[in-house]
């Protein structure tokens, strides 16, 4: 049997973790192909209900990067978006969804390394879950 | 009308065409809802990619452009341009990067990345066909400044605005201008007191043609860059002001030690900045000993205050030259006498017979005396032995503390403060002097305690920055705004709380209460949008509905 191959989505900031990724990208960091950016301004743009829908609709496994707290473009912007991931959280959990599907972690525009450190071991963390039955039962 | 999106694959040479079957992935793409046209391009960014796309943007009637190439950090503003050359809204274009986070990423997968990049253009797709056009607009900027504090930093500031040209009014709350600095005994490094380099800098001031507001408060702040209303109070007579840009400068506070040391209980225990009126009237103070961080680096107040070790040293100094049979004792946990010409002057002392002694915090210095403090009894640290030294004046050097009125100003500015209560700039090495409101400008002691050099550049500095927006009469607004549909907005205000930014605020339409952007104050990072219970604020070229339509493109089976 072929090897589960989860679909992951990443919401990556502007500011750090999206040039991360791209510093990621420049310095040719191998990694598994499953993880796919949307683009914010801020993570603190990213609201919990994207991340709500993405798991309801079968997505595997969401990732929430942003800058480093102290760090952020947008001075705040981080904090609030800490702030809502730990009650989401807290609500995953309520609702039987294992949180370790959900990641948030900072990556700053230096930190290539990082971002695939970030994705290889999300992808295999998601992968040891198995497919997200939530979807998958609701199509 | 249903939207006519073109994309545009690249190869970047082999960078992404040696990874990513092109052909595959343009085939695909045309087969996407909404998508006219699908081409690819050996280099999207040539002058050759970039006309084609131009040119086939006319001749198909393309009304959204997706590029599927390298990273929007650097590209974007390139395509957008030729978005808008042939004639479209530079905001109906999607960039999707199948090289830094596809291509370069799996150089060993070629099947996976393939499917990785047609998903990704089938994202961008989505998003594209959602896309509505944005308009940077423009907003006027006012050649008027208002500085505030006239101590050596704010007189400095007014002086170089008003130098150029602009409308200052510089406005101290006290009845005199100088701050910490008109009282000096001696203005290191210059050769001048404190009295007289502020009367230089004061006849500057006047020349410049700075308004001097003296004894004047000011009681509120409101608008934004090019547009602020500041009200200001004198002798209970209000006046408003419209200004282009602010800079604060409203300095710091030397601590009062009060019961440490005997500080308040013995005459002869006195601060660095007593010391220097003593020595300004010409007083004599005999032997002397120093402690260095009163009140400071301990657990009360975490940080080092930075001027207090050189005062102390250049008051060292000064003593001795005036009594040269003076025994001078400075009792210190570390000297930072930072930058060339202070470790001079730190050098030189110790050669004058300055002694420096150390002590640890754990067995801080005990003063004795009886009507006068006449005894300090402590352990050196060096020599790990107890030292008894007499002295006729106990010096308590005291860090420079934040200003009372802060907090009050920092809620009408809508700005920042550190943890220890000083100003908090935008970025400390990328954006000093800045704060992240923009048209606000931060220098000397308010933003943390500084030397007079340091509040001199900082005061240009933040003049110079200041003078930008006023030079060029006008700054460009950020076109990926937040917005308010105010029909279902319930005026909760969470999204007040949010912007860091101050850039909404409640106002009552019809008899309910909505939240409102002000769009030249609104820095588009749509941390509002993730506070909103409703969805009623959304973020232009960021909405829900844009980003909704990406996730879906992930949940189901990709087809072809």
């Amino acid at each position: 049997m072929a090897e589960f191959q989860p679909r992951i989505l990443a919401f990556c900031c502007n500011w750090c973790s999206y040039a991360g990724a791209d510093l990621a990208g420049v310095s040719r960091l191998q990694m598994p192909p499953n993880v796919h950016i949307i683009r914010v301004m801020c993570s603190g743009n990213v609201k919990p209900e994207y991340v709500i829908k993405s798991l309801v609709e079968g997505i595997d496994g969401v990732l929430v990067l942003g800058c480093h707290i102290g760090d952020c473009h947008y001075i705040s912007g981080n904090h609030r978006t800490l702030k809502r991931f730990a009650l989401l959280e807290k609500l995953l959990e309520d609702v039987g969804v294992d949180k370790r599907r959900l990641r948030i972690d900072w990556v700053s525009a230096s930190e290539g390394e990082k971002f695939q450190k970030v994705v290889s071991e999300f992808v295999d963390q998601v992968r040891a879950l198995g497919p997200n039955q939530l979807g998958r039962g609701a199509a | 009308m249903e939207p006519r999106i073109g994309v545009f694959i690249c190869h970047c040479g082999s960078n992404i065409a040696g990874t990513v079957d092109i052909e595959e992935v343009v085939r695909y793409a045309s087969t996407l809802p909404n998508v006219v046209h699908a081409d690819h391009n050996m280099y999207s960014c040539s002058e050759d990619g970039l006309s084609s796309i131009k040119n086939k943007i006319k001749e198909k009637g393309i009304d959204r452009v997706v590029v599927a190439a390298c990273t929007p950090r650097t590209h974007e503003p390139l395509f957008r341009n030729a978005c808008e050359a042939a004639g479209i809204n530079r905001y109906l274009f999607e960039f999707v990067n199948i090289r830094e986070h596809c291509s370069w990423i799996h150089m060993k997968e070629k099947e996976a990345a393939t499917r990785k990049a047609k998903l990704m253009v089938r994202m961008g797709v989505a998003k594209a066909a959602l896309l509505t056009p944005q308009e940077e607009s423009e907003s006027p900027v006012l050649p008027s400044a208002a500085v505030l504090g006239a101590g050596v930093a704010g007189m400095t500031a007014a002086a170089c605005l008003a130098d150029q040209g602009f409308e200052v009014h510089l406005i101290e709350k006290s009845e005199h201008v100088g701050g910490l600095v008109k009282d000096l005994d001696w203005a290191f490094p210059s050769d001048k007191s404190g009295t007289d380099l502020v009367r230089d800098l004061k006849k500057r001031v006047t020349a410049s043609g700075a308004k001097l507001h003296l004894g004047t408060e000011v009681i509120d702040i409101s608008g934004y860059i090019g547009n602020f209303e500041v009200t200001v109070s004198k002798g209970g007579k209000d006046e408003k002001l419209r200004i282009g840009t602010i800079v604060v400068a409203t300095g710091a506070e030397e601590l009062k030690p009060v019961g440490e040391y005997g500080y308040g209980d013995f005459p002869n225990v006195i601060t660095q900045g007593e010391l220097e009126t003593r020595l300004a009237k010409g007083e004599n103070v005999g032997d002397t000993v120093m402690i260095q961080c009163v009140g400071a680096r301990d657990q009360s107040r975490e940080y080092c205050s930075r001027v207090c070790c050189v005062t102390a040293v250049k008051n060292a100094a000064r003593i001795l030259k005036r009594e040269p049979s003076a025994g001078i004792t400075i009792i210190h946990r570390d000297i930072m006498s930072y930058g060339v010409r202070n470790e001079a002057l730190y050098k030189k002392t110790m050669e004058d017979g300055v002694r420096y002694l150390r002590y640890s915090l754990e067995a801080k210095p005990v003063v004795r005396g009886n009507h006068f403090a006449n005894s300090i009894e402590f352990r050196e640290d060096t020599l790990g032995e107890q030292v008894l030294l007499t002295f006729d004046t106990l010096v308590l050097s005291t860090p420079l503390v934040p200003n009372q009125d802060n907090g009050r100003l920092q809620k009408m500015l809508k700005v920042p403060l550190d943890r220890d209560g000083f100003f908090l700039e935008a970025h400390v090495k990328l954006r000093p002097v800045e704060f992240a409101t923009d048209g606000v400008l931060i220098c000397g002691s308010a933003r943390w305690p500084s030397d007079i050099p340091e509040c001199v550049s900082q005061a240009e500095a933040a003049a110079a920055k200041a003078a930008i927006p006023m030079r060029a009469g006008k700054v460009r607004t950020e076109a990926i705004t937040a917005e308010v549909d105010e029909t279902t907005c319930t005026g909760c205000g969470n999204c007040v709380a949010t912007c860091a930014y101050g850039a909404i605020s409640i106002v009552e339409v019809e008899g309910r209460r909505v939240a409102r952007v002000n769009l030249a104050q609104c820095k588009g990072c749509g941390a509002c949008v993730g506070s909103c219970h409703n969805g009623s604020i959304q973020q232009r070229g960021f909405t829900e509905k844009q980003l909704a339509s990406m996730i879906e493109c992930l949940t189901g089976e990709e087809e072809g």
